[in-house]
């Protein structure tokens, strides 16, 4: 009955399952928030009530997912301590301290001004609710620092000793723990890879809005061109600048963890002269190879060490249990940079439409756009997949196995709990989203619900639309729903 | 181990009482908050439930967010802790978490459709009524006391281990506890026929509040010997009278104040202060163990250095927390008034 083996993967799987489902909420909601927050600056500092107009079509939706973003976020927190229970043991004394800080500095400051960012303008007067849009926003900054800094020192572990009794992890200089060696570059990438997701999200709603009236253009609102703008400018500046982060980062991660690049690479064999850009291969990690291997000689070489025949070691200078799954890093990590690359293209393309002065008026464009809009949650999935399946079969990379990390569980416990997650998260989550989609289907417009209706009272408050009218427009609009 | 005597002021006490603290602000923000969500089944009317929900929206991710200081707060200063007491607990924490969801959601998602908005009430009910009966269980367990390994410094009981009919007993006892939160708070807050049948509510849900209170109070030092000698061994059990003295007085005060006096916001208090005393009652139960009878907080405190990081964050944060805090909850004071709602 008590199978220690099958415990650990189910437990694995779960921690997958609600990190992955987590983690796409904050992708969205840490640029919107900056967004919604340059929007209230924007619309206070030109009066132009395109920009208020945006804030209260856009913090519909943020509201709906960050809401999501906390409940899957409450379950994360307390993961650690019921399914990796060994693993909590040992790194507490270590991560626990700026997890701490996480919850002090961001979670409080996120839920304390959220009402009223959300519900509070007429109350509290332009300016302080600035400051709460603002807040709000800083909040979601400092809770991917803080987190990402844990994450980052599981994988490259700084600043501690091992005490011989207990086999605890004990902190000896935190400055160390915190800015271990690849925080600086999870940290930019990743905050990158939010604000991306967040612009190909508006984005994409944009291109649909231009797209359905792309025979009438007069009936396009200013705040739908003016959100495709910025989204559009968003691309053509961030995607080659994540494009560079992520290089820095893979320069980073060979210095640290070698075996992870290879399986990035799909180098089972070490090159003495020079190793080659792997475009597509099936690797086979039964027999140590990639099969069907197409590569561009040398390329990797120049890429990863600037040099066409560096020499390059390959997963043959790994002992076999501790190389990580290799296909899956292979694969994610290339619809990750795939997708790195077609934003770029985007990036470009909305560029010289602009250039031309035809960026309202580019239907193949505003397809393209529409086609990418889910392009950043894709892409930073992939990401994370990547890193953290190629941490394995670690969990505190080099110290702690995640074999030896899980709780004493019955196989028994931690089957049922991960059924009735996924149940419930693919029913609510599906819910929600279809909420947003539906939200996302109505075009901004100068009639978006006046705060006023919503703020001047203590109790209109969760729900920002007016609901029954809003459903009942709905109603007419989908007589099936 | 001596149980009271020699308890110097170190940083492992203080982080005893800060996390007490956080678990305490957890229970009295959160709990009038899902025990306003079970008392959404006695109220149908739409208008009505609307009021409810709105009187908590602006503020209810803020009293969650004390539940992950709690978990967070134990996690970093007794990861030994929290590494064998959720494992012990699986059941009813999953279970609360899950139950968090369906109730937070419904905060945003009720709004956004008509055909399916008694769906998502029926998920805020549920919710909320799941989630307060699944930390009583888990705080009655951790009463009971858990099996543990002390050489693999690991959990070695069973995942059904927690359910005995002590625990149920306490998880009803939360969630009827909650309820009274939920009905004083909602005194406060309406006004009206609403107001008045909170009123009844709040009387009732006061007189079940005290008797599980005293069936709890009764029990508990029959769990284990250490819970007996502590509040009837020898002189303390003037202690425990003085105590439970305490509790009917409060009791006394909202009983009047509800029903004699009529008064808005003074029936909220009290049972606040009933709360709190009993959480007083409960360390005094527990300190200074931290998995009672086995577990001394200092045994599984994490290192000065650590605590010692984190006080300093604590020390500057918690009070500018308090305090924009207190500012959202006075930005939103006063009565709903439903005659504001949408129509
Ligand atoms: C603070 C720590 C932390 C953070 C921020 C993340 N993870 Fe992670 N992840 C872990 C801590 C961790 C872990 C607890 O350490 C796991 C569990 C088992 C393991 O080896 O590492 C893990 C495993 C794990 C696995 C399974 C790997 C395997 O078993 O082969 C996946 C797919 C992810 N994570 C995905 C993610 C995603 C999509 C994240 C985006 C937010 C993420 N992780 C953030
Ligand atoms: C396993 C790791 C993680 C844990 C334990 C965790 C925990 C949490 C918790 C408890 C909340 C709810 C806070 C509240 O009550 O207000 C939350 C929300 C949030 N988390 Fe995570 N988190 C994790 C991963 C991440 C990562 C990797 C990021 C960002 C890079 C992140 C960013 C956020 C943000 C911005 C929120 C606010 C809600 C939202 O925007 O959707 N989290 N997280
Ligand atoms: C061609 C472009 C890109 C390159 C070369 C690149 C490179 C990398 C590398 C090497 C890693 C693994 C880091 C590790 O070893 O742990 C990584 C992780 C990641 N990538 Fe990318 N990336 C690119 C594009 C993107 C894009 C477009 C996004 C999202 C919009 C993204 C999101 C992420 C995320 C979220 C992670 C995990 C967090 C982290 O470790 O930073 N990446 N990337």
């Amino acid at each position: 009955m008590f199978d220690t083996a099958d415990a650990v993967l189910l437990a694995r799987i779960q921690f997958a399952f609600t990190v992955s489902f987590h983690f796409l909420f904050p992708a969205f909601t840490i640029g919107l928030a900056s967004f919604l927050a340059v929007l209230n600056g924007l619309w206070l500092w030109t009066k132009d009530s395109k920009y208020l107009d945006l804030f209260r079509y856009w913090v519909k939706i943020f509201a709906l997912a960050f809401a999501m973003g906390v409940v899957s976020g409450i379950v994360m927190s307390y993961q650690f301590g019921t399914n990796w229970s060994v693993f909590s043991d040992r790194a507490g004394p270590v991560i626990g301290a700026p997890m701490a800080y996480e919850v002090l500095s961001a979670f409080f400051l996120e839920a304390g001004f959220l009402g009223i960012m959300l519900f509070g303008r007429d109350r509290v007067g332009p300016a302080l609710h600035m400051v709460a849009c603002v807040a709000v926003a800083l909040g979601t900054a400092f809770s991917a620092f803080w987190i990402l800094s844990v994450n980052s020192w599981m994988h490259t572990p700084a600043g501690f000793e091992i005490d011989a009794e207990t086999g605890q992890f004990l902190p000896t200089d935190f400055w160390q723990v915190i800015f271990n060696p690849s925080f600086p570059y999870r940290l930019m990438h990743t905050v990158t890879a939010a604000y991306l997701t967040t612009a190909f999200i508006v984005g994409g709603v944009a291109a649909l809005h231009l797209l359905r009236h792309r025979h009438r253009r007069d009936r396009v609102s200013p705040a739908t061109r003016t959100m495709f703008s910025m989204a559009m400018w968003m691309a053509t500046i961030f995607a080659p600048v994540q494009i560079f982060l992520g290089d820095l980062h893979g320069l980073n991660t060979l210095e640290h963890q070698p075996a992870k690049v290879m399986a990035m690479e799909g180098h089972f064999e070490s090159h003495p002269d020079g190793a080659p850009l792997y475009l597509f291969g099936l690797p086979n990690q039964d027999e140590q190879r990639l099969d069907y291997a197409v590569g561009i000689p040398k390329l990797s070489s120049l890429i990863l060490k600037h040099d066409l025949n560096a020499p390059l070691a390959g997963l043959d200078t790994i002992p076999r249990e501790d190389q990580p799954p290799v296909a899956v890093v292979f694969w994610s990590f290339r619809i990750m940079v795939a997708l790195g690359f077609a934003m770029l293209g985007i990036g470009a393309w909305s560029l010289w439409a602009r250039v031309r002065g035809r960026l309202d008026d580019s239907p193949m464009l505003h397809r393209a756009a529409l086609v990418m809009a889910p392009s950043g949650l894709i892409a930073v999935l992939a990401g994370w997949i990547t890193t953290e399946v190629g941490r394995q079969p670690f969990t505190v990379y080099g110290f702690l196995r995640t074999a030896d990390s899980a709780a004493p569980l019955d196989a028994a416990a931690v089957g049922s709990s991960l059924v009735a997650f996924i149940i419930v998260y693919f029913a609510v989550f599906g819910a929600g989203t279809y909420y947003i989609l539906r939200l996302m289907n109505r075009a901004p417009s100068s009639a978006e619900p006046r705060l006023k209706d919503v703020t001047d009272s203590p109790i209109r408050t969760a729900g920002i639309t007016p609901a029954p009218q809003q459903a009942a427009r709905h109603r007419n609009a989908h007589p099936g729903e | 181990m001596p149980l009271t005597e020699g308890i110097s002021f170190d940083l492992t006490v203080i982080w005893a009482f800060l996390i007490a603290f956080a678990v305490l602000v957890y229970v009295i923000l959160d709990g009038f908050d899902l025990g306003l969500g079970m008392l959404f089944a006695a109220e149908p009317e739409t208008e009505d439930r609307d009021v409810m929900m709105n009187s908590v929206a602006p503020v209810w991710d803020g009293n969650e967010t004390w539940l992950v200081l709690g978990g967070g707060g134990l996690f970093a200063a007794f990861p030994l802790a929290y590494s064998l007491i959720l494992p012990a607990l699986y059941a009813p924490i999953i279970a609360m978490l899950l139950a968090l969801i369906f109730r937070g959601v419904a905060f945003e998602f009720r709004w956004r459709t008509t055909r399916w908005r008694p769906v998502w009430d029926l998920a805020f009910i549920g919710g909320s009524a799941l989630a307060a009966l699944s930390q009583g269980i888990a705080l009655g367990g951790l009463l009971q006391g858990i099996v543990i390994d002390e050489v693999r410094r690991a959990y070695s009981g069973g995942w059904w281990d927690w359910l005995t009919p002590f625990t149920l007993l306490v998880g009803v006892a939360v969630m009827v506890g909650y309820m009274l939160l939920g009905a004083t708070w909602l005194v406060m807050k309406t006004s009206g026929p609403l107001q008045d049948r909170m009123r009844t509510r709040a009387w009732i849900l006061g007189l079940a509040t005290v008797g599980f209170i005293g069936a709890v109070s009764l029990w508990t030092p029959f769990l284990q010997d250490g819970y007996y000698s502590r509040w009837f061994g020898g002189i303390r059990i003037v202690l425990a009278a003085g105590v439970a003295a305490a509790v009917l007085a409060l009791a006394f005060g909202m009983f009047r104040t509800l029903r004699v006096k009529h008064h808005d916001y003074w029936p909220f208090i009290f049972a606040l202060g009933m709360f709190v005393l009993s959480f007083v009652g409960l360390g005094i139960s527990m300190f200074p163990y931290i998995v009672p009878t086995q577990i001394t907080i200092w045994e599984a405190a994490a290192p000065e250095a650590s605590q010692i990081f984190m006080l300093i964050g604590a020390a500057v944060l918690i009070p500018i927390i308090l305090i924009y805090t207190a500012y959202s909850y006075w930005v939103f004071r006063g009565k709903v008034d439903p005659s504001e709602g949408y129509h």
